[in-house]
């Protein structure tokens, strides 16, 4: 609450970054990113299990020094994006420390980011045919519900990681569920259990405790299960998407889905 | 007007039961099991019900008796304490309250007006209260000690006990030890100097304060680098306990500052990190033992010690931050052994008294390094319980590893003083915890019950052959003692930040434990 409450005391805060383009705010800014940000936004500002990738130019909360001011001190509601100084972790920053973050993120903004390589129309058309991603993903209202809602995934995530994610599922899970008071979300592990009667579901754990399930099976049905009552529980990190290889999906074909998303999902 | 007549019998019934708590009944609590006096139910530290009403036979059945909600949000750390048929206890932003134990009903409600610029690091929490004679005692976060009246939860004096826009603040329960408070402060990433007050429970006099950093001509203050002791941290915000044999207060500190970064402090940085004798009339230092040297990670030392008897021998044991569990002889001060009980890549080696030693590779560096146990630890304020009955001491340990990096930061006063930080392992395996049961004698992991993700709760054990915690995920648990297996749960809908506790009223028992906003008290049907 520290610094959330100086900064409120200013009145109206700069609408444009003092120190731009000074290296040693930028360097500054880093050592505040990494005590403030990096818990969720990762090493480098590269996204992390909750936030997104800080590189990419365009950010879905303003692009604008004021609006990245804004987002860091107020937060985002609705999101996992807190105000400045209740995460927490840190213990929030000044005006001049916000401005010192920002320094750093443009310092690390990748600026090539107008031009896709890919066709996303054929990435449109792969998505929800031959490429079958839309039997478990949706975009835009349409699509599965197995695996998470990609819609916005191109404004938190660098096409890199996009393509890393198809390529090799399994590496990092997908984060589902946030509860208020939990400090690590659900991931999109692999549940398989076979209940007392013998019928065996395998699908996504949509969350756990150590004594119940709430799985939603590969027939998109919501499962609750108690733990003590089933023949067997297994869990597993390896993601119940398939591992797109080449020979399942070219490298031509992924540039073109992964334009599509961004044709969609960075506006 | 039947109707006043017996209403007045009925007051007058339950306030003749209502005698004052006096520091002989803190010493003697084990004879008023029904009672929960201090913060860790005893000056031992155990977190032990003397009351087996509730056992493994009929723990099955248990029902939720009340809920109080508090209305704060944040995390709800308080360990309610119990005297004859009331409870006092604190939420966060500095509410207090107190309650009929048998219905759940507050009898007053307290919370103070705190100033915008306070600095709490992790939150604004507080766990508890002391209660001695017609006062109940607790810090603020803005560092002021108040005594509060049983009855009313009027103020009776308020002392201003620093300055916390220094970054100091406090958030630890106070141990009442003869006629004095006892409060250690917090600021550990502000670069403060720690130190542990006593206050006179009438009067709210300063009777002593030891700061947990020598300073200059002081044995110890060598360990410092240059001005680096005037910031250097070792706060003192968990509650320690006392031991009567040898009128000694044992109070655990916390990390050096900046905590990450050991560039500045080069030394052993006493008294960071350590287990502090004083003596209770004067705080002066008797001995110390520190569990990490020179501790590059914010691996504070501040869980609560046990005071531990095996035969004729007397023991202080402590399931530390870094990864190990330590037993101590309390007569000659030496340490018995450290073993692990969670998974740590820091320390391959022991010095000659056998306390684990940071390697050359142990540390943060500039890129980040993956360290295990993490930055919160491998516990860390949750207390752990120790039943005599089961021989074993009973601790929620989090198993995670995180990335630590360093990097030079300038004090400013009142400023976050950290010297970078951590951040969670990419592509590590996932954090988890489980509630172990430790061996005090050598040190071995008994039984474990796994948890889905690391648990911040505290730990209680009882006379009834229970073990009771919670977890992350919303459960309250009771296991077997013995054998770790889960006989009950209850799903309070939100992860568990506190410690339960015990307490019996008209001959039922009842086991509390705050989650979320509320209270929860449970008991047989």
């Amino acid at each position: 609450m520290l610094a959330a409450s100086m900064v409120a005391n200013i009145s109206v805060a700069q609408q444009r970054n003092p120190y731009t383009g000074d290296p040693k705010m930028a360097k500054a800014g880093e050592f505040q990113f990494r005590i403030n940000c990096a818990f969720c936004h990762g090493l480098g500002a590269r996204g992390g299990g909750r936030g997104p990738d800080l590189t990419r130019a365009h950010k879905r909360h303003g692009d604008s020094d004021a609006e990245i001011f804004n987002t860091i001190n107020n937060g985002v509601p609705g999101t996992a994006m807190p105000q400045n100084g209740t995460t927490g972790q840190g213990v929030g920053m000044t005006e001049e420390e916000i401005w010192q973050v920002i320094t750093y993120l443009r310092s690390v903004e990748v600026k090539a980011t107008a031009k896709v390589a890919g066709d996303p129309v054929h990435g449109k058309q792969l998505f929800y045919g031959d490429g079958n991603c839309s039997g478990c993903h949706m975009v835009q209202g349409k699509g599965g519900r197995l695996g998470p809602d990609l819609s916005g995934v191109a404004g938190a995530r660098s096409p890199e990681y996009i393509v890393d994610s198809v390529r090799n599922p399994s590496r990092r899970l997908a984060k589902g569920l946030l509860e208020a008071t939990k400090e690590f979300p659900q991931e999109y592990e692999t549940i398989t259990v076979v209940t007392s009667e013998g019928k065996k579901i395998e699908g996504v754990a949509l969350n756990e405790d150590s004594f119940s399930v709430q799985v939603m099976g590969q027939d998109e049905q919501i499962y609750s299960f108690e733990k003590a009552s089933l023949r067997s529980f297994t869990k597993s990190r390896s993601s119940l998407m398939p591992k797109y290889d080449e020979s399942l999906l070219s490298d031509k074909d992924l540039q073109d889905i992964v334009a599509f998303l961004i044709s969609v999902g960075s506006q | 007007m039947k109707t006043t007549v017996s209403a007045c019998l009925l007051l007058f019934a339950v306030a003749a039961s209502q005698a004052q708590v006096t520091s002989s009944r803190l010493l003697n609590s084990a004879k008023e099991p029904q009672n929960w006096l201090t913060y860790s139910g005893d000056y031992s530290g155990r977190r032990f019900s003397g009351l087996d009403q509730i056992n493994a036979g009929n723990v099955h059945s248990l029902v939720a008796k009340w809920v109080y909600q508090t209305g704060a949000t944040g995390k709800f750390e308080t360990t309610p304490l119990v005297a004859d048929g009331v409870l006092y206890a604190t939420a966060p932003d500095n509410r207090a309250f107190a309650l009929d134990v048998r219905t759940g009903r507050p009898i007053w409600l307290y919370q103070r007006q705190l100033p915008g610029d306070i600095r709490p690091c992790c939150g604004r929490v507080n766990r508890g209260v002391a209660i001695l004679g017609d006062k109940v005692f607790f810090g603020t976060l803005d560092a002021h000690v108040l005594a509060l009246d049983t009855k009313t939860g009027n103020i009776i004096w308020d002392v201003t006990s620093v300055d916390y826009r220094l970054g100091y603040s406090y958030t630890v329960a106070p141990l009442a030890v003869k006629n004095l408070v006892i409060i250690g402060v917090s600021g550990g990433e502000y670069g403060i100097r720690g130190f542990i007050d006593a206050y006179d429970a009438d009067t709210g006099q300063r009777k002593w304060r030891f700061y947990t950093i020598p300073g200059p001509g002081e044995t110890g203050h060598e360990s410092w680098e240059g001005d680096s002791w005037k910031i250097g941290g070792a706060p003192a915000w968990m509650t320690g306990v006392y031991d009567p044999a040898t009128n000694q207060i044992l109070w655990p500190t916390g990390n050096p500052s900046p905590s990450n970064r050991g560039e500045g402090r080069s030394g052993d940085n006493l008294y960071t990190n350590s287990l502090l004798a004083l003596d209770a009339d004067s705080g002066k230092l008797n001995w110390h033992f520190q569990f990490t040297r020179h501790d590059e990670h914010d691996w504070d030392a501040t869980q609560v010690p046990i005071m531990i008897d095996l035969g004729e021998k007397h023991f202080i044991a402590q399931a530390n931050r870094n990864g190990f569990f330590y037993v101590l002889n309390r007569d000659t001060h030496k340490l018995l052994f450290a073993n692990p009980y969670a998974k740590t890549t820091w320390t391959n080696t022991k010095d000659a008294e056998g306390r684990p030693v940071q390697d050359k590779e142990g540390g943060p560096t500039p890129e980040g390094r993956a360290i295990c146990p993490g930055a919160l630890g491998a516990t860390n304020w949750m207390s752990p319980s120790y039943n005599s009955q089961a021989g074993l001491f009973y601790v929620n340990a989090r198993e995670e590893c995180d990335i630590f990096s360093t990097a030079p930061q300038p004090y400013e006063a009142g400023h976050a003083y950290y010297g970078s930080a951590y951040f969670p392992a990419d592509e590590t395996e996932p954090y988890w915890g489980a509630l172990r049961a430790l061996d005090p004698a050598t040190g071995k992991i008994k039984w474990e019950f796994r948890h889905t993700s690391p648990s911040w709760s505290g730990v209680l054990s009882t006379a009834g052959g229970l073990v009771f915690t919670g977890d992350s995920e919303g459960n309250f648990i009771a296991l077997d003692a013995q054998s770790g297996k889960a006989l009950w749960h209850f799903q309070t809908g939100s992860a568990v930040y506190a410690a339960p506790m015990a307490f019996a009223v008209d001959g039922h028992e009842y086991v509390a434990i705050a989650a979320g906003s509320s209270l929860y008290a449970f008991g047989l049907p």
